[in-house]
C-alpha cells in the first residue's frame, strides 16, 4: 500500500465549511496522513529534519489548500522554500523525492468557468499553478493534474457532499499499489479524470 | 578546656538541628525552635546546660551584635526614602502607642515610672525576623502588610539605639559589671556627659565609615580573597563591638551604625552574604541561651501572671497597632495580619531586658518573668495567623469565595481555566485570555488586588490556593486546566502536589521561575512547564542581533530555533543530572550547570542558516 501525505494549509481553518468537510475524516482510510501545516507551525518556524523524515515515509505528497490570490497561503510556500533543499530534493544529489507523486487539491471561491482565457481570471487554473508542477518534476516527481472545488461560496450541501466523496475517492486510490493514474495528465483536473471513470476500478 | 568548649558546641549544635526542622515542619517557624529547644536542653528540664549558660549568653549575644550590623546594612538609604511615610509615620505612632500603653500597664501593677519606661519600651519591640518569615511563608511578602509591618519593625530596630542610649540615664545605681572587665571611659561620667559623649562617638563612627571603612574595604577587595573579605567584615564588627564595650557603650549601637555607614557603599551585598551565616548561627545560639536562661520555676510559680501578661500585652499592641493599621488606610484584611504580626514581643526585647537587669531597673525576677513572657508571646503569631485566615476573614474581610451566580439566560459557560495567583505572571495570562473572550477564575491570597480585581469583574476566590476547600470552590473539580503562577515556587510546587493529588483530570500548566526550578518541577513529573525568563531573554537578544546589523527574519528565526533548542536541551540535561550523586543544589553547582549549558551550546548550537536559502551550494 502506498502513503499519502497531505501537506493541509489553511491559516483560517475554523471558518471553512469546504476544507472541513473535505478533511474530516480523511485519516480514517488506511495510509493516509493529514499534516496541518498552520497547527504545526503557527510561528512559521518550519522543522526541516521533521518534515523531510515525514516526506521519506510517504509516497504521495498532496498539497491541499485554498487558493490565495491565485497561489497557496504563505506557510506552505515556506515548507517548500525551506524544506525541498538543494542536495536532499533536487539537483545531482538530491533523489530524496525521485519518483514519489505530487498534487495539489484546492478550494476556489471563483466557478470554473472564470478560470479560462475568455473569463475574468484570464488563465486556466492549470497555468496559476505552474509553479507547483514544476517544482515537483524539478524534485523528480510525477505531477498529477488538480483535484478542485470550484465555487465554494455557492456550494449545496449535496454538492460539497459530492465533492467530499470525490475526494475520499481519489484519497483511497492514490494509496492502491495498482493504481498508476493511466491518462491522468491528459486532464485539466484529477475531478474529470475520476468522473471519466479512467481509474479503471 | 577544649573538651569542653567541644561538648558546649556539640550541644547546642545538636539542639539546632534536631529543633528547628521540628519546628519549621510544625508551622512554628525558627526561632520558636532554637527558644524551645534551648528551654528543653535548660536547667529545668534536661539540664544539659546549667548556670554556664550564662558564659553562652554573653558570646551570643555577639549574634546579636551581627544581627543589629545586619540591619543597619539593610538601612539602603533608598529603601529607607522610599518607606519613609511608613517607616517615620506608622512606625512612630505604632511604638509611641504601645510603649505608652505598656508604661500606663506597669504603672497600674505598681512599678516606679523608671522601671515602667523601660519595660514599655522593651514590650513595644516586635520581631522582624518573624515578620519576615510569616510573610515569606504565607507567599504574602509582596502585599501592603507585609511592607507596612516591615517598615514598622524598621523604626523599631532603629529606635533600639537610643533606647540603649537612654536607659542608663534613668537607671537609678550604675550597671554592675563584672568584676573582671576591663573599666571604661564613661565610669563616673555624670549622665548628661554620657549623651554627649554618645553624639561624638556616633559622628566619629560616621566618619570613619566614609574615610576609613570604605577605603579599607576597598583595599582587601583588590586582593581578591574572598575569605580575606570575610575576615575584614567581622574584623570591622569586632573592632566596633570592642571599641564600644571599652567606652562603656552597647557594642550593639556600634555595629548598628557601621552597618548604616556601609549600606550605602558598593560593598553592601558582599558584607550582607558573608556576615550572614555567621549571624544566622550565633542569632540561633543566642536564642537557644535565651530559652535556657528562662527561669522556668518562676513561671511555673506564676502561671496565671505569666499568661495574664502575655495576653495582655498581646491584646494592647494588637489594639494599638490596628488602630495604627487603620490610620494608615490599610484594608481590613491587610490590617489583621498586620496587627496579627507586630503584637508579639521580638528578639529585641531580650536584649533590652537583659540590659534593663544589669542596669538594675527592674528586679532580676520581674525580668525572668518578663523573659517568659517575650518568648511566650513569639509562639502566638504563627497561630494567630491561622485563626485570623480560617475564623476572622472568611466572615468578616473580603470574601474567601464569592457567592456562586445564579445561571444567566445567556450564560457563556465558565471556560474551565483556574489561574492561582495573579502576580505580575498570572496577570498577564489573566488579561490575555480575557482579551480573548476567555474568563479565568482567579485565585489570589492578597487581599487588596483580590478587591480590585472583583471590581473589574473577573470571578476572584480569594485564599490560599494550596488549601483543598478553596480550590474545590474554585471549581477545581470541573474545570479543565490549571495555571500554577504563584510567586513562590514552593508554594507553587505544593499546590501542584496537591493538585495531581486531588485533581487528577485537571491539566496544570506550570510557571518555573529559573531553570532549576524547571528541573524540580520535570522529576515531579511535569509537562507543560515555562520559564519566566526564557521568552524575554531570546525576545531581548534577537533584538541584539538586530541592532547588531542583522537582517530582523533572520534573528527572529535564530530566535525561535534557540527557544525550540533550549527546551530541548532542558529536558536532556534534566535527565543527565540525576547521573551526579547526591545532588544538592549551590551556587558552585548553578556555576557547574552554566559551564554545561555553554560546552554543549558549543557543539550543537542550532544553525541560523536555512540551508534552503543559503547561496553555498556544494558543486
Amino acid at each position: 500500500m502506498k502513503k499519502v501525505l497531505i501537506l493541509f494549509a489553511h491559516p483560517r481553518f475554523e471558518n471553512s465549511l469546504t476544507n472541513r468537510a473535505l478533511v474530516a475524516e480523511v485519516e480514517a482510510i488506511a495510509g493516509v496522513t493529514l499534516h496541518d501545516l498552520y497547527e504545526a507551525y503557527p510561528d512559521f518556524n518550519v522543522d526541516v529534519e521533521r518534515e523531510q523524515a515525514l516526506l521519506a515515509e510517504h509516497d504521495v505528497l498532496v498539497w491541499h489548500f485554498p487558493l490565495y490570490m491565485y497561489s497557496a497561503p504563505a506557510l506552505l510556500k515556506q515548507w517548500i522554500d525551506a524544506v525541498l533543499e538543494y542536495g536532499w530534493a533536487h539537483g545531482s544529489q538530491g533523489n530524496a523525492l525521485s519518483g514519489k507523486t505530487a498534487l495539489v487539491a484546492l478550494t476556489a471561491g471563483g466557478s470554473r468557468d472564470v478560470y479560462t482565457p475568455a473569463g475574468h481570471n484570464r488563465h486556466s487554473l492549470g497555468e496559476f499553478l505552474t509553479p507547483f508542477e514544476q517544482t515537483a518534476l524539478l524534485c523528480k516527481m510525477r505531477y498529477l493534474p488538480p483535484f478542485a472545488v470550484h465555487g465554494t461560496y455557492l456550494l449545496t450541501e449535496d454538492e460539497r457532499s459530492e465533492y467530499v466523496a470525490a475526494y475520499r475517492r481519489l484519497l483511497g486510490l492514490l494509496t492502491r499499489d495498482d493504481q498508476n493514474f493511466h491518462g491522468a495528465e491528459a486532464y485539466d483536473y484529477l475531478n474529470d479524470w475520476l468522473d471519466a471513470g479512467q481509474d479503471g476500478v | 578546656m577544649i573538651g569542653s568548649f567541644l561538648q558546649d558546641a556539640l550541644i547546642y549544635l545538636a539542639t539546632a538541628a534536631i529543633f528547628v526542622p521540628i519546628a519549621r515542619k510544625l508551622g512554628l517557624g525558627s526561632i520558636l525552635g532554637y527558644l524551645l529547644g534551648g528551654i528543653l536542653i535548660g536547667p529545668f528540664f534536661l539540664g544539659f546546660v546549667g548556670e554556664e549558660g550564662k558564659d553562652i549568653m554573653q558570646f551570643a549575644e555577639f549574634g546579636v551584635v551581627m544581627m543589629l550590623f545586619l540591619a543597619g546594612l539593610e538601612l539602603e538609604p533608598a529603601t529607607v526614602w522610599r518607606l519613609r511615610k511608613f517607616i517615620l509615620g506608622a512606625g512612630a505612632v505604632q511604638m509611641a502607642g504601645t510603649t505608652l500603653a505598656c508604661f500606663a500597664l506597669f504603672l497600674v501593677l505598681g512599678f516606679g515610672w523608671q522601671a515602667s519606661v523601660a519595660f514599655g519600651l522593651a514590650a513595644s519591640m516586635s520581631s522582624s525576623a518573624i515578620i519576615m518569615q510569616v510573610f515569606r511563608e504565607k507567599g504574602l511578602s509582596k502585599t501592603l502588610a507585609s511592607r507596612s509591618a516591615l517598615a514598622v519593625s524598621l523604626f523599631q530596630d532603629i529606635s533600639v539605639i537610643p533606647i540603649l542610649a537612654l536607659l542608663p540615664l534613668m537607671a537609678a545605681a550604675a550597671a554592675v559589671r563584672p568584676p573582671d572587665a576591663p573599666a571604661t571611659l564613661i565610669d563616673g561620667l555624670p549622665g548628661w556627659a554620657q549623651t554627649l559623649l554618645l553624639l561624638v562617638v556616633a559622628n566619629a563612627i560616621v566618619f570613619a565609615g566614609r574615610f576609613v571603612f570604605v577605603p579599607f574595604l576597598r583595599f582587601i577587595a583588590r586582593v581578591r580573597l574572598r575569605e580575606l573579605f570575610t575576615a575584614a567584615a567581622l574584623l570591622i564588627v569586632t573592632g566596633m563591638a570592642y571599641l564600644m564595650i571599652r567606652i562603656g557603650f552597647s557594642p550593639a549601637l556600634g555595629a548598628f551604625l557601621a552597618g548604616v555607614v556601609l549600606a550605602g557603599s558598593e560593598f553592601r551585598h558582599q558584607l550582607e552574604s558573608d556576615i550572614e551565616p555567621f549571624k544566622g548561627v550565633l542569632l540561633g545560639l543566642f536564642f537557644i541561651a535565651v530559652g535556657a536562661s528562662i527561669n522556668f520555676s518562676l513561671i511555673v510559680a506564676n502561671p496565671l501572671l505569666v499568661m495574664g501578661l502575655v495576653v495582655g500585652i498581646l491584646v494592647i499592641k494588637a489594639v494599638v497597632t490596628g488602630a495604627t493599621g487603620r490610620l494608615f488606610g490599610l484594608s481590613f484584611d491587610q490590617n489583621v495580619l498586620f496587627t496579627v504580626v507586630l503584637s508579639q514581643i521580638g528578639e529585641f526585647a531580650f536584649v533590652l531586658f537583659a540590659f534593663i537587669g544589669q542596669l538594675r531597673l527592674l528586679p532580676e525576677g520581674t525580668i525572668d518573668i518578663l523573659m517568659g513572657v517575650t518568648a511566650t508571646s513569639m509562639i502566638f503569631p504563627p497561630i494567630l495567623i491561622l485563626a485570623a485566615e480560617r475564623l476572622l476573614l472568611p466572615y468578616f474581610g473580603t470574601r474567601e469565595s464569592v457567592a456562586p451566580r445564579e445561571p444567566d439566560a445567556i450564560e457563556s459557560g465558565p471556560s474551565g481555566v483556574i489561574i492561582a495567583g495573579f502576580g505580575h505572571f498570572g496577570s498577564t495570562i489573566g488579561r490575555f485570555l480575557r482579551a480573548n473572550g476567555v474568563a479565568a477564575t482567579i485565585l489570589d491570597n492578597d487581599s487588596d488586588r483580590v478587591d480590585v480585581l472583583r471590581k473589574m469583574g473577573f470571578t476572584v476566590f480569594y485564599g490560599d490556593a494550596t488549601r483543598l476547600d478553596i480550590l474545590k470552590s474554585a471549581g477545581a473539580d470541573e474545570a479543565k486546566m490549571l495555571i500554577a503562577a504563584i510567586d513562590s515556587p514552593e508554594i507553587n510546587r505544593d499546590l501542584i502536589e496537591r493538585v495531581r493529588k486531588e485533581f487528577p483530570n485537571l491539566e496544570i500548566m506550570v510557571r518555573a521561575r529559573s531553570r532549576e526550578d524547571a528541573y524540580e518541577l520535570l522529576d515531579a513529573g511535569m509537562e507543560n512547564i515555562y520559564r519566566e525568563a526564557l521568552d524575554t531573554s531570546i525576545r531581548l537578544g534577537v533584538d541584539v542581533l538586530i541592532k547588531l546589523g542583522f537582517r530582523k527574519y533572520s534573528a527572529v528565526r535564530a530566535g525561535q530555533n534557540f527557544l525550540k533548542y533550549d527546551e530541548a536541551a532542558l529536558r536532556t540535561l534534566a535527565a543527565q543530572r540525576h547521573d551526579q550523586e547526591a545532588y544538592i543544589y549551590t551556587t558552585r553547582e548553578q556555576i557547574e550547570l552554566q559551564e554545561q549549558l555553554l560546552a554543549v551550546d558549543r557543539d550543537k548550537l542550532p544553525n541560523i542558516h536555512d540551508h534552503a536559502w543559503d547561496q553555498k551550494r556544494e558543486e
